[in-house]
């Protein structure tokens, strides 16, 4: 009864995790497509060299839009993440400065742009952005971008924070550490993981933006998700497929490292003798 | 010091923050809101009538002369500075019809000096000056009830929308059928893989951990297209069935750009957000309770009904709140795979903002939708975890 339950539970898992990985995987071998479809030709299911080709490889490489694209996406997430991380890091800091009324009231208030559906906000953002030709522009889409940003970075700056003890501080000024020295000293290197972590979601959240970005950019501005939603919708270029490889084999190649990094800090704190946890 | 008081070193702290949260998330939600109930485009088209209506009092009757001669000079005017396009077209949208009835009038009255009333015999029937009196009040609920397939009659009474014209609450129901549906399947085939992520330790937790991760970081463009490609005609699923002879070229399944492909594109990009939250509440429940109730005697099934299914109940209302309010504000999914029958509101939110530039309706669709998921998160509120889960 335990070993048949066990083996539906396997089973299932298998299913919902090929459920989960297939349809990113299936994109790669698509992108060495020689044709342009969306599809496996005889050829490559039989795995014939000649089948494959990076004919939409070279093309992403060599088209001008995509190369715009690209220093859009870039650029965009380049000026985002610093201002959303630091803005972000101060509030996590200022909220625990609040009573607990307050600071649930302000949490809400803060973190609202996670939960109200992005459309109204791009819809009203470019009613708003119209008159002050902040549309068609780089500067509007950066602006709406940080707002969607910050919350994550006050989000897991709070979560590293929450452990935080503040007698630490105390104990820093007692041995004579200046307020700025303690915090460069104590609170920075405690909720440096949070703030990280955060920069990280931040430039993800303004790199993977399609929906204000598509109120507010003109043909210059596109983005990388716009350039794609118009390969989507109006062409259906094999292009897309490889751009999209190329995101996912980043993603992997974040993903791996994070976890190589934390396992190897987490053996160097054994090592020396601390808590696995801390 | 004073400052101090006011602003205490918490404060000071956060209102960089909620400075610029106040100017670009909630002012654009604020101008939503504003355009849903005011609309002063008709006054400002048609200054001249508009003012000489005010004094228009018993409405079943023709307004004064003056009124006919405010309306010609409004009309030749727009003509003029070629904007008569936006005033038929808006006034069109109150009543179909009165496109042509201002284009035509304003061509006789601009080209040939025609009298107004000579132009068209509509000009002698107290209901259109009705319609354009009630067009030129800057303050309307029109939008709002249009939003909802109701209309002001000329006549001034709220009544329901033509038949053909009744879209918009058929729509909010499906938009809630969608989020009910894929929060319903998130639950079903998350559930399993979040208690085998929450009890499995060492490297198959890390790999099964890297199989949520990866899609959830994932850009949604990408997801979404890993769909077309797995369900177009050409794609991945109909060659196979072809290929294996189980269907016949010309008989390939229409599984995208319809309902089902929005709910299962949607389905797919939502469940990491059922399974994290899920599985965190899962591993923060200790083994024994399940052990004690079985050790009791209590067969599987009861210990699960009874037993573990309300201690990850926190994990499913959390997730599923989630998943839910997340679906009702869907966009960029279903308009690429939605095609014509799997299109949600957000997707006439965009259509009216950006393509009949009928901002007023877009504006009521938003308040609406606003309010729903308002509404729905204060039911969840005490469980809703705010943001991206983490672990």
């Amino acid at each position: 009864m335990k070993r048949m339950s066990r083996f539906i539970l396997g089973l299932v898992v298998t299913m919902v995790g090929l459920f989960l990985l297939l349809p990113i995987l299936v994109i790669i071998p698509l992108s060495f497509n020689p044709e342009p479809y969306f599809s496996f030709t005889g050829k490559m299911l039989q795995l014939d060299p000649n089948g494959w080709s990076l004919r939409w490889y070279r093309e992403v490489v060599q088209d001008p839009q995509w190369r715009l694209a690209f220093k859009n996406s870039i650029t965009v997430a380049a000026i985002v993440t610093p201002i959303a991380t630091a803005l972000g890091t101060c509030a996590a800091l200022g909220l625990r400065h609040l009573p607990p009324t307050q600071r649930t009231v302000v949490t809400l208030f803060v973190s609202a742009p996670l939960i109200v559906p992005i459309i109204i906000v791009a819809a009203g953002t470019y009613l708003l952005f119209a008159p002050l030709g902040l549309t068609q522009s780089l500067t509007g889409i950066v602006l709406s971008h940080i707002s969607l940003a910050a919350p994550f970075v006050v989000i897991t700056v709070s979560g590293a924070l929450t452990t935080f003890d503040e007698r630490l501080l105390r104990a820093a000024a007692i041995l004579g550490a200046s307020p700025v020295r303690a915090f460069c000293r104590v609170t920075l290197p405690i909720m440096a993981p949070g703030v990280a972590a955060g920069a990280l979601f931040a430039f993800a959240t303004s790199f993977d933006e399609a929906v204000l970005t598509l109120f507010l950019a003109g043909y210059d501005q596109r983005t990388i998700p716009l350039q794609m939603w118009s390969g989507v919708r109006d062409q259906l270029s094999p292009a897309v497929l490889v751009v999209a490889s190329l995101l996912v084999a980043a993603v992997s190649i974040v993903m791996v490292g994070l976890s190589l990094h934390q396992a190897l800090s987490r053996q160097r704190s054994k090592q020396l003798g601390y808590g696995a946890e801390h | 010091m004073r400052r101090s008081v006011l602003f205490p070193p918490g404060w000071r702290l956060l209102l960089p923050l909620l400075a610029f949260t106040a100017a670009v998330f909630i002012m654009p939600i604020g101008v939503i809101l504003w355009k849903s109930i005011h609309d002063p485009e008709v006054a400002a088209l048609l200054p001249a009538t508009t003012a000489s209506l005010e004094s228009w009092s018993d409405e079943t009757m023709l307004p004064p002369s003056a009124s006919f001669d405010a309306l010609a000079s409004d009309m030749r005017n727009l003509v003029e500075v070629a904007r008569i396009g936006e005033l038929a077209l808006r006034l069109n949208r109150e009543q179909p019809g009165f496109r042509q009835l201002v284009e035509r009038s304003a061509a006789k009255i601009h080209d040939e000096g025609t009298p107004l009333v000579e132009t068209d015999r509509r000009w002698s029937d107290p209901a259109s000056w009705r319609l354009i009196k009630r067009a030129s009040e800057p303050y309307t609920p029109r939008y709002l009830l249009n939003a909802v397939d109701m209309r002001v009659t000329p006549d001034g009474t709220i009544g329901r929308q033509d038949e053909q014209r009744q879209i918009y609450l058929r729509l909010f129901a499906r938009t809630i059928l969608v989020a009910a549906i894929v929060t319903g399947l998130c639950a079903l085939i998350g559930y399993p893989f979040a208690y085998a992520l929450s009890v499995s330790e060492g490297m198959l937790r890390s790999a099964l951990y890297f199989v949520v991760m990866l899609p959830f970081w994932t850009s949604l463009l990408v997801r979404t297209t890993a769909w077309i490609v797995i369900l177009q005609r050409q794609g991945v699923v109909n060659e196979l069935l072809v290929s294996a002879g189980l269907i016949a070229d010309n008989e390939r399944f229409a599984l995208i750009y319809n309902f089902f492909g929005t709910v299962i594109a949607m389905v797919y990009v939502l469940l990491p957000f059922f399974i994290l939250p899920l599985q965190a509440v899962m591993r923060g429940i200790p083994g024994q309770y399940v052990r004690a109730a079985e050790s009791l005697g209590g067969n599987p099934a009861r210990v699960f009904r009874r037993i573990y299914l309300p201690m990850t109940m926190p994990g499913i209302v959390a997730g599923g709140a989630l998943v839910f309010i997340l679906s009702l504000g869907y966009y960029v999914t279903p308009a690429l795979v939605g095609g014509r029958t799997g299109q949600l509101i957000s997707n006439q939110i965009a259509f009216h903002i950006q393509s009949s530039l009928n901002w007023g309706l877009a504006a009521a669709l938003g308040t609406l939708l606003l309010m729903l998921v308002i509404l729905i998160s204060m039911v969840f509120s005490r469980v809703v975890p705010i943001g991206r889960p983490q672990r």
